[in-house]
């Protein structure tokens, strides 16, 4: 139970730091003492890195912002795996209680060739927003919308676009793929649009452009093996990467024609 | 401003019309001449992201700012409840007077009419906008949209995407600013921090950004600025707000002549998880929606430690259905809070830490089934659980009230605009249209109308009614703020003392929590400001940083926005030390009805306070002078709030 069955434990933490990009990087050790299984993995960084205040040394840089699994910002492979060992969950919810006491724990960044290391734990994901400025969006200038109710949506379309639209573009996907391909991500937002009416206009577009972007930010072919929404904190089908295939082939034949 | 009075520029006229005329009346910048123009925003929030992209649309050159590694990460994206609006598609008998009457009302008549009226206007505008740009709100099986009745609305206006409202409209506003940044229409500059505004001839022309992963710093030039920055309830250190939300963009502004309106209103929401230790970073918020199932008690005796499920009905007091018979748990934000609060200073508090109530959904449970309360709450169950690792179908919450959001803001008139020309504020970070108290659903709305379809507008009348000066960022006016920039950076990195600055922001917290919190009075409201203005000192002398500004350092950046806060907690604590009455989350336990509700003075404060930054000698006095914005209530009757 919470707070009244509090424990404390003690872990090994082999942090990864990297002072930027072209640095080597070298993983640091740091024994974490007493730390209470109520807290959140973050917390616990809180106080590694107060500790590595106190002491002098230079705390550890990780992206964190809303601490409630949404924003996307938190990151992390914690022993081998993005975001930790619980399924459906990001690093800012996952618990210490997850944790045994004496347990090591190898903290680092989330890697693949398209998201550079920016400081120790930090990575640079822009790559994501350039893929949906190319074509993540539908082309409605502010003030051009008719009423809501308009265009009925069938609930189950709604729904189903929904579920897509719930990526919180992470990039654990990515960083879980032996190839480090995107298309998780990339297929979740052209399968969220292709769903709804007002999607269609550019579906075809969409698909190349986004498919192109994808491909020259460096991202890797698919792997097939699905590990990217076994990883995923908000369970992603795969069954977005097949939509968006179709949606490519169907595009690119229609290029050619 | 001689006579110390303030004027919001508000159109005259019937109310149903003053947007409509003020927007005929408005000036226009002819189409071909808005690429010669340009906007800086800060922030890509809500307001942030709707602005820029809807002005770009309409031709301006737009540079958009963010402190994130992207704009879809912006706080908004933690909104759970839903964005209202007056569609009255349930045909329940909503309409665009309904929603304002109830948003001025709800913000116990301290909002302006005019602000609220079209805000209630332009809310159906903002749905239809959000689902031609792909949002997937809810909808029924006839596939035409849902609506829910949320924080106690007697009509059923709240739109909603499961509970990641939030999450779905801030994609829909990123996608709208992204398309803009790939056609070229915006230059985005993420991982870049505001950290002064630059004021060239009494006119806002610019900012100075640092890069937080290089440390280097810039000067951006612009014909106008607008801030949509957001809330500052992170003042209090433990809040639900994100990590990084912070005052620092409005503070330098204030700094630089803006007057900051209403500092002391904060919104305290009622269902929150209750803290559980020392190192607890952020407080996670159950939505409000909780309460029309859940039934809130704490045990009849004090100190009764008895696990809840082995404390018999008769000896639970359900004490918001004891005292408010009609409305019971459904009580407005700011009075389920209060009253929580005196349950637990009566000492009849639970929980390990004695400061949380019970949520209790057994009885829900019992009537609908485990099924029916799983499918409208399964999420948020599961949230719960996961954090304090107990099963709420088996066990009541725990829950408390923790600082959510913040009414106050910078000052703006009818146009957005600041008292300092030029300077626009959008969103949370203006002090808008929300009053004393906001309503749920609110601000969601209050931050795209104001992005999508206040700014478009009015920026064009300020550019087109003022002479913008041919500078460049050479001016003086950047290099003196770029050096106060750079000093202060050489100040915060020289810190070296023993206390961390997460240390000294905790303390603040709990001197905001106790003094400037739920419950205020004289003389606590003065010891905050003697202790606060102790911790800042201490902040500057034992202050700890480790290592430098030009590389990605976390606690540098803590460290400005720590030492900003540091100075509006005084601020917040002499605003609620003046405004000597009870309105909406303000509390002043000195003016109460012999039931312990609110009482206001509508005789002497039925004005917006509006604080003007008047003394800095660079060290720890600061002086502000307190200027007053009257506010009229043609439409709606100020009466006394009752929930009974
Ligand atoms: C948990 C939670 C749930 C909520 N649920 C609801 C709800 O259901 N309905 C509702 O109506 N409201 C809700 N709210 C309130 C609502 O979410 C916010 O008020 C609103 O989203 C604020 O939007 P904004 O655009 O003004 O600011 P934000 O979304 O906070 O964006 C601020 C932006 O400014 C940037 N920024 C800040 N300072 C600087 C700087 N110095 N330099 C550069 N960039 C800067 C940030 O990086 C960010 O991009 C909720 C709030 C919380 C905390
Ligand atoms: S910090 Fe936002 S998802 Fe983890």
């Amino acid at each position: 139970m919470g707070g009244t069955s509090e424990k404390t434990i003690n872990l090994k933490l082999k942090i990864w730091k990297q002072n930027g990009p072209d640095d080597k990087g070298h993983f640091i050790e740091h024994e974490a003492k007493s730390v209470s299984t109520d807290m959140s993995f973050l917390e616990m960084m809180d106080v590694v890195n107060e500790d590595l205040v106190k002491a002098g040394k230079s705390p550890v840089e990780f992206d964190h912002d809303c601490r409630e699994g949404i924003c996307g910002a938190c990151s992390m492979v914690i022993n081998g795996n993005p975001h930790g060992p619980d399924t459906a969950t990001t690093t800012c919810q996952l618990h210490m209680r997850r944790f045994q006491d004496g347990q090591t724990v190898v903290i680092e960044p989330f890697r693949a060739r398209a998201f550079p290391v920016v400081r120790d734990l930090v990575v640079d994901r822009s790559a994501f927003d350039r893929i949906i400025q190319a074509g993540g969006f539908i082309s409605v200038n502010t003030g051009n919308a008719q009423d809501a109710n308009a265009l009925p949506v069938p609930k189950v379309d709604a729904d189903e676009a929904f579920a897509s639209a719930a990526c919180i573009g992470c990039g654990a996907c990515v960083a879980v793929c032996k190839n480090a391909s995107a298309n998780l991500f990339v297929s979740a937002k052209i399968t969220h649009l292709g769903l709804v009416p007002q999607g269609q206009a550019e579906r075809d577009e969409r698909a190349r452009n986004m498919v192109q972007q994808m491909d020259q930010e460096g991202f890797g072919a698919c792997t097939n093996t699905g590990a990217c929404s076994a990883a995923c904190p908000k369970e992603i089908s795969l069954e977005n990467i097949a939509q968006m295939n179709k949606d490519f082939l169907k595009a690119s034949l229609k290029d050619r024609s | 401003m001689s006579n110390g009075t303030l004027n919001s520029n508000c159109p005259a006229g019937d109310i149903q019309s003053r947007w409509d005329n003020h927007k005929f009346s408005m000036k226009l910048v002819n189409p071909a001449n808005k690429r010669k123009h340009s906007v800086i925003v800060v922030g890509t929030g809500l307001a942030g992201a709707s602005a820029s992209a809807s002005m770009a649309e309409l031709g301006y050159k737009v540079k958009a700012f963010t402190i994130l590694d992207s704009p879809r990460r912006s706080h908004s994206i933690a909104a759970q409840g839903g964005i209202n609006a007056a569609k009255n598609y349930p045909n329940d008998g909503d309409s665009i007077y309904r929603l304002f009457y109830d948003t001025v009302k709800g913000g116990d008549f301290r909002a302006r009419e005019s602000n609220v009226y079209r805000l209630a206007q332009i809310s159906n505008n903002i749905i239809d906008q959000c689902v031609a740009q792909g949002v997937p709100f809810a909808r029924d099986y006839g596939g035409l949209l849902a609506n829910r009745s949320f924080g106690g609305a007697q009509v059923s206006r709240t739109f909603y995407a499961r509970g990641q409202t939030g999450q779905q409209l801030l994609i829909g506003a990123y996608s709208a600013l992204s398309r803009q940044v790939g056609l070229g229409k915006v230059d985005l500059h993420t991982r870049k921090e505001m950290l002064d505004l630059v004021v060239v001839n009494g006119k806002a022309r610019g900012i100075i950004t640092r890069d937080v992963t290089t440390g280097k710093i810039e000067r951006h030039l612009a014909d106008a600025v607008c801030l949509a920055t957001g809330g500052y309830g992170n003042v209090y250190f433990l809040s639900t707000n994100a990590m990084n939300c912070n005052v620092t963009a409005s503070w330098r502004a204030h700094k630089k002549g803006a007057y900051f309106a209403n500092p002391c209103f904060t919104q305290i929401h009622p269902t929150c998880i209750p803290r559980s230790g020392d190192y607890q970073s952020k407080l996670t918020l159950m939505s409000e929606s909780l309460r029309n199932d859940g039934r809130v008690w704490v045990p009849k005796e004090k100190g009764d430690h008895r696990r809840p499920n082995d404390i018999p009905e008769e000896e639970r007091d359900y004490y918001l259905e004891r005292i408010y018979p009609s409305f019971g748990n459904l009580v407005p934000r700011d009075v389920a809070s209060r009253q929580a609060k005196f349950r637990v200073d009566e000492g009849r508090g639970v929980g390990p830490t004695g400061e949380a109530v019970y949520l209790d959904f057994l009885s829900a449970i019992k009537r609908d089934g485990e099924k029916a309360i799983s499918e409208k709450y399964g999420n948020l169950f599961q949230m719960y659980e996961k954090i304090t690792d107990e099963n709420p179908y088996k066990v009541p919450m725990r829950i408390y009230p923790a600082v959510h959001y913040t009414m106050g803001g910078l000052w703006v008139d009818y146009n957005l605009q600041s008292n300092l020309p030029g300077l626009h504020v959008l969103g949370e970070a203006n002090f808008s249209d929300h009053g004393a108290n906001r309503l749920g659903a609110s601000a969601l709305m209050q931050g795209l109308a104001d992005g999508y379809f206040v700014i478009p507008y009015t920026i064009g009348n300020y550019i087109a009614s003022n002479t913008i000066e041919d500078v460049t960022v050479d001016h003086e006016a950047f290099k003196e703020a770029e050096s106060t920039v750079r000093h202060r950076l050489d100040k915060i990195v020289a810190m070296n003392g023993s206390t961390t600055v997460d240390e000294i922001h905790r303390e603040l917290g709990n001197i905001m929590w106790n003094h400037v919190g739920m419950s205020r009075t004289a003389s606590g409201l003065k010891e905050a400001i003697e202790k606060i203005q102790t911790l800042r000192e201490k902040f500057w002398v034992d202050g700890k940083i480790v290592g430098e500004a030009n590389y990605k350092n976390a606690e540098v950046e803590k460290a400005g926005r720590v030492a900003d806060f540091l100075e509006l907690g005084e601020l917040m604590a002499m605003d609620a030390l003046t405004r000597e009455e009870s309105c909406g989350g303000h509390f002043r336990e000195e003016h109460q009805t012999p039931e312990n509700e609110a009482k206001r003075d509508d005789e002497n404060f039925t004005h917006v306070a509006a604080w003007e930054s008047t003394a800095d000698n660079g060290g720890n006095k600061i002086e502000w002078q307190r200027h007053k914005e009257e506010l009229d209530f043609e439409y709606v009757q100020p009466t006394q709030r009752s929930y009974k």
